[in-house]
């Protein structure tokens, strides 16, 4: 049995994430797009607060919220009109990608609801996260260790900061 | 009433619905790239919830979160900066008009 704050945050965040990414990809105007996205991650972040995985949840502010959001806002303001409307959908396209999302929801659902036993589990307690484990994980050879990923990752980085300055670069 | 897995994994259905339809709709580039996180965002929760719920010892669900939010950050750096780079050239970001590679 969970307690009532527990199931009262929960509501709270599965209503903000599916009425804030409906109205992400509905909203004609492309800035107030970027703000609904920012209500869908921070609410994200605080599901995985809810889980438990305060790190994640600090990394989804802070990369997401504070990194992607705001580069998108910038993109946003350095090439469109503020306050300009979209055009207005073709009834073609919005049929297209309507029957698509449909069609995609109710077969996930369907292979969702039919396992509805297998996904009945409820939740077991943890012992908490410290950032020592999770800077153990990522830097160890082991098993279960993150490293090359890690180092991966590091390069892709490298390799993204060089792709920014040779496209921003003046020619 | 408890938490179940089956009911975190119904908002990240609909957030991923929400990407898919945005993406297929739109027609600012921006505007894709703002479907696409929701649909990277979706698999993101799944991730966790699923490693949350099945297995409570392990970690391997919030590094691959971790990691997919990582390369979110850096695919999106870039490519918004084609697109701003595409919007000096041509001012416009309507995808549908930006057919040369190119100009």
């Amino acid at each position: 049995m969970e307690s009532v704050g527990n199931i009262i945050l929960y509501f709270v965040i599965a209503i903000a994430i599916i009425v804030f990414s409906v109205l992400t990809v509905t909203t004609r105007q492309i800035l107030r797009s970027a703000t609904y996205l920012l209500f869908v991650l921070f609410a994200t972040a605080i599901l995985y607060f809810q889980m438990d995985y305060q790190f994640l949840g600090a990394v989804q502010i802070a990369v997401y919220a504070g990194g992607i959001v705001v580069l998108f806002v910038f993109a946003i303001l350095l090439t469109h009109k503020p306050g300009a409307d979209a055009e207005p959908l073709s009834t073609h396209r919005r049929w297209l990608g309507l029957s698509a999302a449909v069609l995609g929801i109710a077969v996930c659902g369907y292979a969702v609801f039919s396992h509805a036993a297998f996904c009945g589990r409820q939740l077991a307690t943890v012992a908490d996260l410290d950032m020592a484990t999770i800077g153990h994980f990522l830097l160890s050879t082991d098993k279960w260790g993150y490293l090359l990923p890690f180092e991966a990752v590091s390069i892709l980085l490298l390799a993204c900061i060089i792709g920014g300055v040779v496209i921003a670069r003046k020619r | 009433m408890n938490l179940t897995l089956l009911m975190y994994l119904i908002p990240s259905l609909f957030m991923f619905g929400c990407g898919v339809y945005g993406f297929i709709t739109r027609k600012n580039m921006i505007a894709i790239m703002i479907s696409l996180e929701l649909m990277l965002n979706s698999v993101d929760i799944n991730f966790v919830v699923f490693n949350r719920y099945l297995f409570p010892g392990q970690l391997d669900g919030m590094f691959f979160t971790l990691f997919a939010i990582a390369i979110a950050a850096a695919e999106t750096a870039l490519a918004l900066a084609i697109v701003i780079n595409i919007f000096r050239a041509t001012k416009n970001v309507d995808i549908q008009q930006i057919l040369k590679l190119k100009f």
